[in-house]
């Protein structure tokens, strides 16, 4: 059961969380960092509580205090959000071991699905397609080459640690693997302390297609469609839509047949995304699994009419699922933007005071928002500060749906991305569903 | 004289160089750090630091004048 619950997370996702343990009837407690004492999430729940400074080790990754808070306000429960502490396997053991449900999945899984090659290994034991490459860290240049040459170039050099885009290189042939390996060794050692690279055969022209799953705590697993995240930007997502406009009927439900039996095969239990690579033949291969919800989940709860923290909640209480695939609708088409407090060209943050927010108002508009009126945007975290999702009976309803919602997007004081995001939902290449993860730099740079 | 001034709002998060330094054209100065990313300045000409307008964490806005050199 879960009763009371906390959430470990601010902004945009702690207020979704908020509404859905209103609709639920659950007692909700927020806490805040002394940066955030003005967010509307603050205000929204039943009770909240200071966590520390504005620094995110003395606030929201701050776990003893997190615990303690929990214990004080008598929580029962724990809902991660995404980012800071939702993927991280040694709070949801401290969770369990202080009596709370950590919501989501068990943390031996967490933890294997942290690490690039671990989750390579175990995905491939439980069937799904892996892109050509190695399930093991490279040893030394010779090994590099000598495996680039067995996979065939272009080959991507990874980092095993990596994340965010860091330490990753296209090599398209031996010269540029002699010039990269060093450097990309010295780099991933920087970063993530493990210099372990490791190769794969590199995806021309890929797409980032994602299938949420859920399952719950009796091998019962069910897919939610998926989500197509290709329009990104330093290897961010910056646009999201649900259907995919590029996936055909046959390999949609292959993907997510495939993801739900690998989940119920490593065990797997709460909601998860598994990541794909698409190519231009429809071929899917497994990128990554996030174990928590995802930023983009709104427009999967769009496009099949449920709510995703609802039955989070429920399966992380024993409920069994009540839904079979059959019961797993899709209807219409939704399309997330996330906006950022930065230079629509440059990518720099802004961070800076909120003079006024105007938002547009349609019944095919969804607001997720983590900033009023007057909010001070401050430079300690994440640079998203909302999200609109739009819909539509169709593809092109949505996509215009989505340009006339931008354009009445006012946000004055700080620079934001909806410059960017207008000039991509206006793009004739975005429409016809040109939309490959080089979509920015393809399209729109000059 | 040139003014090396921070492109973002943000903290310092490193000072590369000292006063008496040499530096060179597109040679990282500092480092900005803000909403979870690492901004590197740099000098855009030759020249020897002659004065450090900021510390390690202090917090700059955009437009902010980090370094002088001459």
């Amino acid at each position: 059961m879960v009763t009371k619950l906390l959430i470990a997370n601010r902004g945009e996702i702690a207020a979704r969380i908020i509404r859905t343990c209103k609709k639920m009837n659950i007692p909700c407690v927020a806490v805040y960092s002394e940066a955030d004492q003005n967010a509307p999430y603050v205000s929204m729940a039943d009770e909240a509580y200071l966590l520390g400074g504005p620094k995110v080790n003395e606030s929201y990754l701050h776990v003893e205090k997190i615990l303690e808070i929990a214990k004080k306000a008598n929580c029962d429960s724990i809902h991660p959000g995404y980012g800071f502490l939702s993927e991280n396997a040694d709070f949801a053991r401290s969770c369990s071991r202080a009596g709370l449900t950590f919501i989501g999945p068990n943390p031996d899984i967490i933890e294997k699905m942290g690490n690039k090659v671990e989750a390579r290994k175990l995905m491939e034991a439980a069937g799904l397609p892996l892109v050509k490459g190695l399930s093991r860290p490279l040893i030394n240049l010779e090994d590099a080459s000598k495996s680039a040459a067995e996979i065939g170039y272009p080959v991507m050099l990874k980092a095993a640690a990596g994340g965010g885009g860091i330490g990753m290189q296209a090599v398209w042939n031996e010269e540029d693997l002699i010039a990269a390996f060093s450097g990309n060794q010295k780099r991933a050692e920087m970063f993530f302390g493990n210099g372990d690279m490791f190769i794969e055969k590199l995806i021309e022209k890929p797409r980032h297609i994602e299938i949420q799953v859920l399952a719950d705590q009796f091998g019962e697993a069910v897919y939610l469609w998926e989500r197509e995240c290709s329009i990104q930007r330093r290897n961010q997502k910056v646009v999201e839509e649900a259907p995919s406009p590029f996936l055909d009927e046959d390999t949609r439900i292959n993907m997510g047949q495939s993801a739900v039996r690998a989940i119920k095969e490593i065990g797997y239990q709460n909601a998860g995304t598994i990541e794909f690579l698409v190519d231009e033949q429809q071929q899917f291969y497994f990128l990554e699994m996030n174990t928590r919800l995802q930023v983009e989940h709104p427009i999967t709860e769009e496009i099949t009419g449920l709510d995703l923290v609802e039955l989070q909640i429920r399966v992380a209480s024993g409920e069994k699922l009540a839904l079979t695939q059959a019961d797993i609708k899709r209807e219409g088409h939704a399309i997330e933007v996330r906006i950022y407090a930065e230079d629509p060209v440059t990518f720099f943050p802004s961070p800076g005071t909120i003079t006024s927010l105007i938002l547009p108002e349609n019944e095919y508009i969804r607001h997720e928002l983590g900033v009023h009126g007057a909010s001070i945007v401050s430079p300690f975290y994440d640079p998203m500060i909302a999200k609109m999702i739009v819909k539509g009976d169709t593809r092109n309803e949505a996509i215009d749906n989505l340009s006339s919602a931008l354009e009445g997007y006012q946000i004055n004081g700080i620079k934001t991305n909806i410059p960017l995001l207008l000039d991509i939902s206006k793009h004739p290449a975005f429409r016809e569903g040109d939309t490959t993860t080089d979509f920015i730099d393809k399209h729109l740079k000059n | 004289m040139e003014e090396i001034k921070a492109s973002m709002a943000g903290s310092v998060w490193k000072i590369n160089v000292s006063v008496g330094a040499e530096v060179v054209e597109a040679q990282d100065v500092v480092i900005l750090e803000s909403m979870k990313m690492e901004i590197p300045i740099s000098a855009v000409g030759n020249g020897v630091v002659t004065e450090l307008k900021v510390k390690e964490g202090d917090f700059v806005n955009e437009g902010d004048v980090l370094v002088i050199i001459e």
